[in-house]
């Protein structure tokens, strides 16, 4: 799991790439909140263009990701999700914490 | 006579396997001729299944072993995950969506609920020396034909 981010507009961009299971989640957690206590944004954005692989750990990974942001009243938006990834948001009903964005 | 096959692997239920046994499962199945989304959903199952015994089945430092083995009868998958670990207290609570025994862990306690919505069938058998799920999945005839 590499992950990647650069600030533009206000906006946090965060780029996902490789696979998001139980073994790569401690440091994409560890990673993200790092980035995230930088309060130069107003919103976030993950680009899962690149993520090859997600399962229901990922989700946690996500809410928890968001329940951290919604304390700050910073939305987070997803966009690019594969078919795979996008049938495991609608089946968690993960969009309406986070909807997508085209 | 139908088109029968088997594999079985045993490997530490350690997280870094978790990427080896969708792979090794997902490689064994390529002979049915599935589809990329028939084989990604067996992938995700196979994940779920794995994480639950590298996360739950053994609450100590000491690992044990994850048995994975794969069956194929003509278009049917079916794919077991054992564990020799403690168990699952309550079978029904532990299906249920959103229900996980780690909350603060932030786990989305969706596991079982992707299994059963990914593959047609999941069986779990469960006691105080272990855990056995049993999942099964028809693969759906392609224009390509199936070896063997």
């Amino acid at each position: 799991m590499q992950v990647k981010s650069r600030v533009a507009g206000g906006v946090l961009y965060v780029l996902l790439c490789g696979e998001l299971d139980e073994h790569s989640a401690t440091y994409t957690r560890i990673t993200l909140d790092e980035i995230f206590d930088k309060p130069n944004f107003k919103k976030i954005i993950f680009d899962l263009s690149e993520l090859s692989f997600m399962d229901s750990t990922g989700i946690g990974v996500l809410i928890g990701r968001y329940k951290r942001m919604k304390d700050k009243d910073i939305p987070i938006f997803i966009t690019n999700p594969s078919t795979h990834a996008e049938k495991i948001f609608k089946m968690t009903g993960l969009y309406d914490i986070m909807p997508k964005i085209v | 006579m139908k088109y029968s096959n088997f594999m079985e692997v045993t490997f530490k239920a350690l997280s870094v396997n978790e990427g080896f046994a969708r792979v090794c499962v997902a490689s064994f199945c390529v002979q049915l001729n599935p589809s990329v989304d028939e084989i990604t959903d067996i992938k995700t199952a196979v994940s779920e299944a794995v994480t639950n015994c590298v996360v739950h089945a053994y609450p100590t430092s000491v690992k044990g072993d994850v048995i994975l083995r794969c069956e194929l009868e003509g278009d049917l998958v079916t794919i077991t995950v054992t564990d020799k670990g403690v168990g699952i207290k309550d079978i029904e609570k532990a299906r249920e969506p959103f229900y996980t025994s780690k909350p603060s862990a932030e786990r989305s306690g969706m596991g079982f609920t992707v299994m059963e919505s990914f593959m047609d069938d999941v069986q779990v058998l469960s006691n105080s020396f272990g855990t056995c799920v049993k999942m099964t999945k028809r693969i759906q005839a392609n224009e390509n034909e199936k070896v063997g």
